[in-house]
């Protein structure tokens, strides 16, 4: 990564209210919103320099970074395109057909869960429970939650993020609301 | 009680919830002393929602009190249980509500910072929360001198980012903490050593929420909804192969029967089925055959209440739990659900304690041996005998909860374990859809 990892000032306006959250001293309970922040800033997942970046922010090792972000399914330590599908895999979302969504966008897309399409613009990963489970089964792109999905309906879906740019849609910085 | 309100429109909003009856509990609570909110609470019977069913007011009334520490609140909003969606849903229609219990249960606890600790994949809820925060600190009730009481309380919102373990209470601590989500050992329970070793209650946000009809109606007229030891009335999520998924109300000692079939509930069975079993409280709750889940082993009809659910024990009961309903019908793998929740399981250990990681996994790679149709008559003694060295063997339920689904399906349903070993070729020609021809649990 060539260019300067940098918060831009609104994001960085945002982390020093988040911090304020936080006892005085217990400024490292910001880490994990934090590194939501981070991997919207930063093209969707969390390289180590970026890690490295939230940790002198922070003024703690990069290593409590990256015990963090490893531990946690939500963030992602390998790049994903533009658009990061995440099907429900657990319960009633397999019960109701969630391996046949799968399936499904494998098929369409050429490509396997925790995989990227060549041209960057789709990630399909799989997940557990989203706690979705009467509307199961469940779709999850961005921030919403696409619910009663169905083989056409992923189609649609699919189509849908095709032509509208996915991230600026989900990685919208605006959509994480610090009073 | 809880969700009296929810299809009003506009209930999000402060002016609407106010002017259907919202925070008068907030102002009636601050006239009162903090102890005796706490004693309301205690006389209420009310136990904890999020599935361990530990008597709140008593859970309250450990708190340390030492002098010059703060001491915090935290609600506990990481609902990951598979089968369960009732916080997601009653935060999202309804966050006053949480924010009113919120405040009124941070006043008895004499907490001044409060947080709810919300799983990050529900971001859309959080924005919801964050607004409707801001709403209550603009009108007065939240930050200093609340309604003119003295008391003084910031409530914030914190993100969590994946991790079922994290609704362990020590977990969600630590991630709180900003750590990896390893649940504690106890003693210390949060109680006298919690976030930053201070003083902490951590309640679920039905908990919360239920705090607020409490202080509303009084103790004594809520103890009288319910039924002996299960008082008042409880969120179940109902979802699988039933013809009306959804978040349900239901007084305490409802029956069972009723529950599953009457259409002003799950309303039976989907496509005309035949009703196969029940996982009642969550994924981690014992599964049970339809006949032992309509009545007890004594014969007699079950209801949806904490004792009547685990009566039998684990030989022939199971939990209320967190109220994750998850219906199978006759169509349903018992072994390849069971694969399902196993996989979960060994995916969210967080790996502390060896019977748990290590168990996890070799449970679902039997299972998965046993699905492809290469299993052995031995594997079914080896997943029971696996799961019972998980059992009680782990600093947090997480090991319980991987194994007690474990144990159940092989008591009942052994019979379904012993056939995909012994034919797996009919089996996995129907892809693991496994229809029950002799089912001796079919009821109704």
């Amino acid at each position: 990564m060539s260019k300067e990892i940098r918060f831009t000032d609104e994001t960085m306006a945002l982390v020093q209210k988040m911090i304020k959250r936080y006892p005085e001293g217990k400024h490292k309970s910001a880490l994990i919103p934090m590194l939501h922040l981070a991997q919207m800033e930063f093209d969707g997942w969390l390289d180590s320099p970026v890690m490295d970046y939230v940790a002198s922010i922070l003024k703690i090792q990069s290593i409590e970074v990256y015990e963090v972000a490893s531990f946690y399914s939500m963030f992602n330590l390998k790049p994903v395109g533009k658009c990061l599908i995440e099907v429900c895999r657990t319960g009633p979302c397999w019960l109701l057909g969630a391996e046949d969504l799968v399936k499904h966008i494998e098929k369409n897309l050429k490509i396997k869960d925790g995989e990227t399409t060549p041209d960057g613009m789709f990630t399909l990963k799989t997940v557990e429970c989203l706690a979705a489970c009467g509307t199961a089964p469940v779709i999850q792109v961005g921030e919403t939650y696409h619910e009663n999905m169905t083989c056409e309906s992923v189609d649609l879906l699919l189509g849908e993020y095709k032509i509208k740019d996915a991230r600026k849609t989900h990685y919208d910085i605006k959509h994480i609301s610090i009073k | 009680m809880l969700l009296e309100n929810i299809n009003v429109p506009g209930i999000e909003t402060l002016s609407v919830y106010r002017a259907n009856g919202g925070y008068k509990a907030l102002e009636k609570a601050l006239k009162m002393q903090q102890s005796e909110v706490v004693d309301e609470v205690k006389k209420s019977g009310l136990r904890g929602r999020g599935g361990a069913g530990f008597p709140t007011g008593m859970k309250w009334g450990f708190i340390a009190k030492p002098e010059g520490v703060p001491r915090h609140l935290v609600c506990n909003a990481d609902e990951s249980e598979p089968g369960t969606f009732k916080d997601r849903y009653l935060m999202q229609h309804n966050p006053h509500l949480l924010i009113e219990g919120m405040i009124l249960s941070s006043y008895a606890l004499g907490a001044n910072t409060s947080y709810i600790y919300i799983r990050g994949e529900l971001l859309y809820v959080y924005h919801i929360l964050e607004k409707a925060i801001q709403a209550a600190y603009d009108a007065g009730f939240l930050g200093d001198n609340i309604l003119g009481s003295g008391f003084n309380l910031n409530l914030y919102c914190h993100l969590g980012a994946g991790a079922y373990i994290c609704g362990e209470e020590t977990a969600l601590i630590e991630s709180l903490e900003g750590k990896r989500g390893n649940p504690r050992i106890k003693p210390p329970f949060p109680a006298v050593s919690g976030v930053w070793g201070r003083p902490t209650v951590v309640n679920n946000v039905e908990t919360i929420a239920a705090t607020v009809p409490i202080i509303n109606m009084g103790a004594e007229e809520y103890a009288k909804i319910g039924v002996g030891k299960s008082t008042g009335t409880k969120l179940i999520s109902a979802c699988g192969h039933i013809n009306n998924p959804g978040v349900y109300e239901i007084e305490l000692g409802l029956s069972c029967e009723e529950f599953l079939f009457d259409d002003k509930y799950c309303g039976g069975i989907k496509n005309g089925k035949k009703f196969k079993a029940v996982v009642a409280g969550g994924s981690s709750v014992p599964i049970l055959p339809a006949d032992l889940f309509l009545k007890t082993a004594k014969g007699e009809p079950r209801l949806m209440s904490y004792e009547s659910l685990s009566d039998g024990g684990f030989i022939s009961g199971t939990m209320l739990g967190s109220g994750g309903f998850i219906v199978l019908d006759e169509t349903a793998s018992i072994v390849k659900n069971l694969w399902n929740f196993t996989r979960f399981y060994h995916h969210e250990s967080c790996g502390q304690c060896s019977p748990c990681r290590e168990g996890t996994g070799w449970m679902e790679k039997i299972l998965n041996r046993i699905l492809e149709g290469k299993g052995k008559q031995t594997d079914i003694d080896l997943l029971f005998d696996i799961q019972s060295k998980i059992d009680g063997k782990t600093i947090c339920p997480l090991g319980e909860a991987a194994a007690w689904p474990v144990a159940s399906a092989i008591r009942h349903f052994r019979k379904e374990f012993e056939e995909y070993v012994n034919k797996p070729e009919e089996i996995v020609d129907v892809k693991h859809y496994y229809a029950v021809n002799n089912l001796q649990q079919s009821a109704k």
